[in-house]
């Protein structure tokens, strides 16, 4: 279409348009839209992603992990085990302030932990090992143990939620459930309250006083060098609308585009699309243990034979680029992922579905499935395990209903007749599985297990076991063990992987491969 | 006609107070948790209970009702679950972005619409009335967001002349702030222009078989003023109401049009606590749309009889 024609078509559409530009924003903005909009500001109050992003730009850490996922030090300088592992010492580096010029201190970090510990559950069983936290001066703590445990060094370094945020004394002496108020950190970057508009955007600046690391930037790890002058996090709610704006330039990077969108990316020349291994998510099957049918364990056994994982996959993503049929329970190519003892399950065998169910006595009592129709990456997922369900010999009641509806009725203990449920299916990112202890679907604790609340002592056994152990090789061998426990009792059935890539422009570089999307490190260029 | 305002006024009480009660206990019996919601997938079942408690979710509606007329009743909407703000300052904040949307959308219409809708009756049979009657039509069957979407397509993605979402404070500078409503604002007065221009046209055709209109033209009066002067003011009223019923239809369009278009107003507001179940929000932004709907009604009573000395109350 030649300038002529393209003017008098908009000139007929809308009149005379107003053509002045965009006033072009400071090269070293960058415009990044999330996966949502930021509307609460404390990352130990609520485990929602978007929370624990917030805590990552303007807390830091003791610990953290790198793109391999071991531990290193992060505001500390060292850390020692004693000898009989009964207590660990940490130092803090120089030169730690807060946004507000203070130092940071050991109390500051001690008064952290115990906020972090009360609501975290991988706190929570941490703090069970822990006899006390002394300062031992205003740089070094130290935390003593009743026994020998690993989660210390495991629950410091959480990379996702609930994160081990270090806040000022004042700040985190704030009661557990309650939210904080004064958003002082001393991470690399600075938010900006007066900026903050929800559903609008949230601003950040960088900490000119922050002292990264000597070390490169590796995952959560490495020195923390921002290297752009302001973030602003755009609230755009719309998939396709955030897709145009990147393509316009105005934005510079999308956190989670739409898979089906990925393909117009592709073929912009100013789009790159980045996979980073360590974001992504694992889809899971989880039932009810306290009603029928699935309180019997030999009909939860079923459906490891009636699904395969390639059909919930392809269904939900449908790309095969983005995809990975994985049967491990921590999540493959991690630390405690491993597909031993899986290859007779998850290949979809109806028929073997069907005996199980036989000699259960499984009387056709109807599975009451939730399924969440408005997120577009769950969406497809209940309508396949009622069909692969089916044709594995049960009977399915799927109902439809928003995502916050479900979340809102899978809290409920009452029978399905009653409003209560039999199975729902999700995904977590895979930062929030990789071990038995903070998986939380796994927690076989009875009433103090997630949703669902599978009641298994040998379960916790294991799982209390890996807490106690420091050895790597050991912890690998109950990882195993809690995994072929999984497949015994039923607490959750993995049923794929799927990566989410990040979508940004050309111009920016230096994205970390982090389990959690940061933003030190990347710089934005003309 | 004062006391017939204040009466109407009085009016409003009773239907705010239905208002009220209808959406508290729409919010309430809906099977949804706020306290679910904000405290995330990982929470624990205690969590999610600590939280419903400390929100006073766990007390009894009816205590939670008269907590919550009680406070609205002295102007206190509360505090949003969510963002930790009062909901009288969030509303504050996103009101400008609405009525900006709201103003530039009815300008749009009325003096795109009202001419389009004379000409055609002026023109009534010809291919000018077709048209005008064909975009009629289509401008009614097609949604808004696919309207919003093509647009966004032709004049901000090709043609790169506008941006594609986004809103800028009038205080951030007038250039940006009207550059950043045209293609929402055309996007929603599509609906309006349809539905302004048909009633014109019909109401001004009625009028122009009068016999005052074939005196008008038989004194030697041109064209226009019999059209504008004449027809026009004897056709306003049902064109008055279909303006003022499509104001108020307005409420319904910017949630949409705000959610496309990314602007932070009202409407947007309105779908973000929907989505989070923030209930003191949605509450109010419920009453104060309720409110706005039943002025507009009452204004366009009071512009009848400015427009027609005949109607008295």
């Amino acid at each position: 279409m030649n300038a002529f024609r393209k003017t008098i078509l908009a000139a007929t559409c809308v009149g005379s348009l107003m053509t002045v530009a965009v006033p072009a924003l400071a090269q070293t903005t960058l415009r990044a839209v999330m996966h949502s909009d930021l509307k609460i500001l404390d990352p130990i109050w609520t485990t929602a992603y978007i929370v624990r992003n917030h805590g990552y730009m303007i807390y830091d850490t003791l610990l953290a992990q790198d793109e391999k996922g071991e531990i290193k030090p992060q505001m500390v300088e060292k850390y020692e085990a004693a000898a009989d592992g009964k207590s660990y010492t940490f130092t803090l580096r120089d030169g730690l302030l807060w946004h507000d010029g203070k130092p940071v201190t050991s109390e500051d970090c001690i008064a952290s932990i115990k906020r972090w510990a009360v609501k975290d559950s991988l706190g929570q069983k941490m703090m069970t090992f822990v006899d006390s936290i002394d300062a031992v001066d205003a740089k070094t703590f130290t935390i003593k143990l009743k026994e020998p445990t690993g989660l210390v060094l495991l629950g410091l370094s959480k990379p996702s939620s609930n994160v081990p945020f270090m806040m000022p004394k004042r700040v985190a002496e704030t009661d557990a459930n309650k939210q904080i108020e004064d958003f002082t950190g001393s991470g690399p970057f600075v938010f900006v309250k007066d900026e903050w508009k929800p559903g609008d955007k949230t601003v950040y600046i960088k900490f000119d006083k922050y002292k990264p690391r000597a070390e490169p930037a590796s995952g959560l790890a490495g020195g923390k060098v921002v290297k752009v002058d302001r973030v602003e996090w755009r609230a755009i709610s719309d998939a396709q609308q955030a897709v145009n704006a990147l393509q316009k330039g105005e934005i510079d990077y999308i956190e989670q585009p739409s898979h089906d969108l990925l393909g117009t990316l592709k073929k912009d020349a100013s789009i790159a699309i980045v996979q980073v291994p360590q974001i992504k998510a694992q889809y899971v099957f989880r039932p009810n243990h306290l009603h029928k049918p699935f309180d019997n364990p030999k009909i939860r056994q079923a459906l490891w034979y009636a699904f395969n994982q390639e059909d919930f996959l392809m269904a939900t993503i449908g790309d095969e680029n983005y995809i990975k049929a994985c049967k491990a329970l921590f999540v493959c190519d991690t630390q405690f992922g491993t597909t031993n003892g899986t290859d007779a399950i998850l290949n979809s065998n109806a028929k073997k579905s069907q005996e199980l169910l036989k000699e259960a006595g499984y009387d056709g009592t109807p599975v009451l499935l939730m399924h969440s129709t408005d997120l577009k990456a769950l969406t497809n997922l209940a309508p396949v395990a009622k069909s692969l369900m089916e044709k594995g010999g049960f009977k399915v009641d799927m109902q439809s209903m928003d995502w916050q509806t479900l979340v809102a009725r899978r809290a409920k203990k009452d029978p399905p007749s009653a409003g209560g449920w039999n199975a729902f299916l999700t995904a977590w990112v895979v930062a929030d599985v990789m071990n038995p202890v903070s998986a939380a679907y796994v927690n076989s604790g009875c009433d103090k297990a997630s949703f669902g609340w599978p009641c298994d002592p040998e379960m916790e056994k294991l799982r209390d076991d890996f807490a106690r152990t420091t050895d790597l090789a050991k912890q690998k061998q109950i990882a195993e063990a809690v995994q072929k426990r999984n497949i015994e009792i039923t607490a959750m059935i993995p049923v794929g992987e799927y990566v989410q890539p990040i979508a940004i422009r050309k111009n920016v570089k230096g994205l970390l491969m982090a389990p959690v999307p940061v933003h030190w490190n990347i710089e934005v260029t003309k | 006609m004062y006391g017939y305002f204040f009466r109407r006024l009085l009016g409003t009480i009773p239907v705010m107070l239905v208002v009220a009660v209808f959406i508290f206990l729409m919010l309430r019996l809906t099977p949804s948790d706020p306290a679910a919601v904000i405290a995330g997938d990982n929470a624990t079942t205690e969590q999610v209970a600590q939280i419903r408690s400390q929100l006073g979710l766990d007390r009894p509606m009816i205590e939670q009702f008269v907590i919550w007329s009680g406070r609205v009743l002295t102007g206190n909407f509360g505090e949003s679950f969510f963002f930790k703000k009062t909901v009288a300052s969030l509303i504050a904040e996103r009101i400008e972005p609405t009525l900006s949307l709201a103003l530039f959308t009815i300008l749009i219409a009325v003096f795109v619409a009202v001419p389009l809708g004379v000409l055609a009756a002026h023109r009534h049979g010809s291919w000018i009335d077709r048209i005008v009657m064909g975009f009629s039509v289509l401008g009614f069957s097609v949604p808004v967001f696919v309207i919003g979407y093509l647009l966004i397509y032709l004049f901000a993605v090709y043609l790169n002349w506008l941006p594609v979402q986004g809103y800028q404070r009038i205080s951030e500078g007038v250039g940006g702030w009207v550059q950043r409503l045209i293609l929402p604002s055309v996007t929603l007065s599509v609906i309006y222009i349809a539905l302004i221009a048909r009633m014109t046209r019909t109401s001004v055709l009625e009028v122009l078989s009068e016999d005052y209109i074939r005196t008008a033209r038989a004194k030697g009066q041109s064209e226009r003023k019999v059209l504008f002067r004449h027809a026009l003011r004897n056709a306003a009223v049902p064109i008055v109401t279909v303006i003022g019923l499509g104001v108020a239809l307005l409420i319904g369009g910017v949630v949409v049009t705000e959610s496309v278009f990314t602007i932070p107003g009202l409407g947007r507001l309105t779908v973000d606590a929907v989505l989070a179940r923030d209930y003191p929000t949605i509450q109010a932004v419920i009453l104060l749309f309720s409110f706005v709907y039943v002025m507009i009604n009452l204004s366009v009573d009071m512009i009848y009889t400015v427009l027609d000395p005949r109607i008295r109350y």
